[in-house]
């Protein structure tokens, strides 16, 4: 199991592009594998988009059946206004930098833990991994009413006293329970870091002086960085999108002090049926998403290995 | 930029300094287990409340010893989980299979005879999936209902198909990149035909690869919440959404509630725990191995 991150700037082609062009059949040949997923990827996903578009610009509650009329930005005009959007673009960036931020350093503090070999190992592993792999919903469910319940709630019940943790502190419990289903995420791609590291450098730190915490930060943290940036990245696209622990939890409340964006936006069309609005909403956060992405696309490009085609 | 190799699957040895050595090695291993023991304590205590009377599941002081009762399983399965769960297996594996025959021969051609624009599309998958949910929540409910196909369970295995195909071609890509080109063109100077190179050649060698890609896609379509809640109800509503309906129906009933997200979350766990190895290349889209 030894995994190993090689890093340098740019990653040369593992083999030369072939130079010859070629024939217009060839090219269709080698297209041809790709056009169904291609094709399918296009559809599913691009032409919602447009009709969001489309939607975005139209007044249009579902309420009010028969009074469908184009107004243009208008939506646009309400939404960027909206106190409420703000509150949970707020919310998202906090709920999504928070729980990144805690799972990743949790992850490394576990990935060091396991990076010995000890009694146990592979049973800690197979413990730790477990929060994972329980479905969201039901880790969301399970945290509410078996774990922060005012009356019977675990935490009262071990600690005492009868905090209701999820009225008194919101965001944190909602944090605190995504924390424990990606801290073991984190901490796998961390230890397949950790375990690739190679000993002759550890080994040279040693022998010229360095006690363990400076062969910590001085070595292991920067080998380790695309590990952390990887972790971080993914669990980014994952977590922003957060709508089970929400929904469950705390029902973006209360007030808006824990509606995130795919919460809010959710209300909008499913409470409240302002579909123009809500398409608007989704125009917008689709956009602030490109943004974002251009980004972090820029940093998966150095991430995985983009050698040159066969 | 940054490569990932593998350096050869000799077992590293363990370095003086990280054998366990006295009375730092036990505490560090004490610590190491402590830590193991507290995240899994809530899922512990999901299976034990799921054993219990309600009587005990709502107790104040927490019950640890009580005789194991099984009324929470009998009663979840009362109330008609199976449906629930047949969607869920009818949802998940359909839409993974979809997904496998979509995505190898995609990353195919992004890997060993490639598109000339290989890395452009390569980039559009991985975009899709950054895309929010959200925003095209309203367009495909809009679409679903006009085609007359919400609460459907064909809707879902669609959705779960789009929603997972970018990290497959993506991890597929990245065990066909292992295949060692020498073999492929010493097959074609072989005069093997195309299907008997893919048949002999590249499938024996990316096999871990797809059961890796297949498991994965899986796990994310078992566990789906936003689409299924908002797009199907009795008839096509998969395990999260018996979950959520057995909470707000009829008040809380705890041991129940347990014993229910015990059945929901078993497979996943049970799949993972196996295949722990083939989990961390998949999560990271092949990026680690």
């Amino acid at each position: 199991m030894t995994r190993t991150i090689t890093a340098g700037a740019g990653a040369p082609p593992r083999r030369a592009v072939r130079p010859v062009p070629l024939g217009a059949r060839q090219r269709w040949t080698r297209r041809a594998p790709l056009l169904p997923a291609l094709t399918f990827a296009i559809v599913v996903t691009q032409i919602p988009f447009l009709v969001t578009l489309y939607l975005s610009t139209l007044d249009w509650n579902a309420l009010r059946p028969g009074r469908r009329a184009f107004i243009g930005l208008a939506n646009y005009g309400e939404v960027l206004t909206d106190a409420r959007l703000r509150a949970a673009l707020l919310n998202t960036v906090l709920l999504t930098a928070a729980s990144v931020v805690v799972s990743v350093l949790l992850g490394l503090g576990l990935a060091i833990l396991l990076d010995r070999r000890f009694p146990g190992r592979g049973v800690v592993r197979t413990l730790l991994i477990t929060p994972f792999l329980v479905m969201p919903m039901a880790a969301a469910l399970l945290w509410k009413h078996a774990i922060y319940n005012p009356s019977y709630g675990l935490i009262n019940g071990i600690a005492g006293g009868s905090t209701d943790w999820v009225s008194q502190y919101p965001m944190i419990s909602v944090v605190t329970t995504l924390v424990w289903q990606w801290t073991p995420f984190m901490m796998l791609i961390i230890l397949a870091g950790l375990q690739g590291q190679s000993l002759e450098t550890l080994e040279a730190a040693r022998v010229d002086g360095a006690g363990p915490w400076q062969t910590f930060t001085r070595v292991t943290l920067p080998y380790l960085r695309p590990y952390l940036e990887l972790g971080a990245l993914l669990g980014s696209i994952y977590l922003v999108q957060t709508f089970d622990a929400v929904f469950t939890i705390t029902q973006g409340g209360p007030g808006t002090a824990t509606t995130n964006l795919p919460y809010e936006i959710y209300l909008t069309t499913f409470r409240k049926f302002e579909y123009g609005e809500a398409a608007a909403a989704g125009v917008v956060v689709v956009i602030g998403t490109i943004v974002v992405a251009t980004f972090a696309l820029r940093v998966i490009s150095s991430l995985f290995r983009m050698e040159g085609a066969r | 930029m940054t490569t990932l190799t593998r350096h050869g699957s000799r077992r590293r040895p363990t370095s003086p300094a990280r054998r366990a050595n006295g009375v730092r090695g036990a505490a560090w291993t004490t610590l190491a287990w402590l830590a193991g023991l507290l995240f899994f304590l809530p899922v512990l205590w999901m299976v034990l409340t799921g054993f219990k009377r309600e009587v005990d599941a709502a107790s104040n002081p927490p019950t640890w010893f009580f005789t194991p009762v099984l009324d929470g399983y009998r009663q979840v399965f009362d109330r008609d989980l199976t449906p629930y769960l047949l969607n869920s297996v009818t949802a998940s594996l359909v839409s993974t299979l979809l997904v496998l025959l979509l995505a190898t021969p995609a990353a195919y051609a992004l890997s060993i005879r490639p598109v000339a624009k290989w890395r452009d599309v390569l980039f559009f998958f991985i975009s899709t999936k950054m895309l929010p949910a959200v925003a095209a929540l309203l367009p495909i409910y809009l679409l679903v209902k006009q085609l007359g196909m919400l609460d459907n369970v064909w809707t879902m295995v669609v959705l779960y198909t789009s929603m997972n195909l970018p990290l497959a071609v993506w991890m597929m890509r990245s065990f066909l990149l292992e295949v060692p080109s020498a073999l492929i063109e010493a097959a074609a100077m072989d005069g093997a035909s195309l299907t008997v190179t893919i048949r002999r050649i590249l499938l024996p060698i990316v096999a871990p690869g797809l059961a890796a890609t297949a498991l994965i896609c899986f796990i994310f379509s078992w566990n789906e919440f936003f689409f299924a809640v908002n797009l199907t109800a009795t008839r096509a509503g998969t395990s999260p959404i018996f979950l959520v309906g057995f909470v707000t129906s009829e008040g809380l009933f705890l041991a129940r509630l347990c014993a229910a997200a015990t059945i929901v979350s078993l497979p996943v766990v049970l799949a993972g725990w196996i295949a722990q190895k083939q989990l961390v290349r998949g999560l990271s889209m092949g990026a680690v191995k």
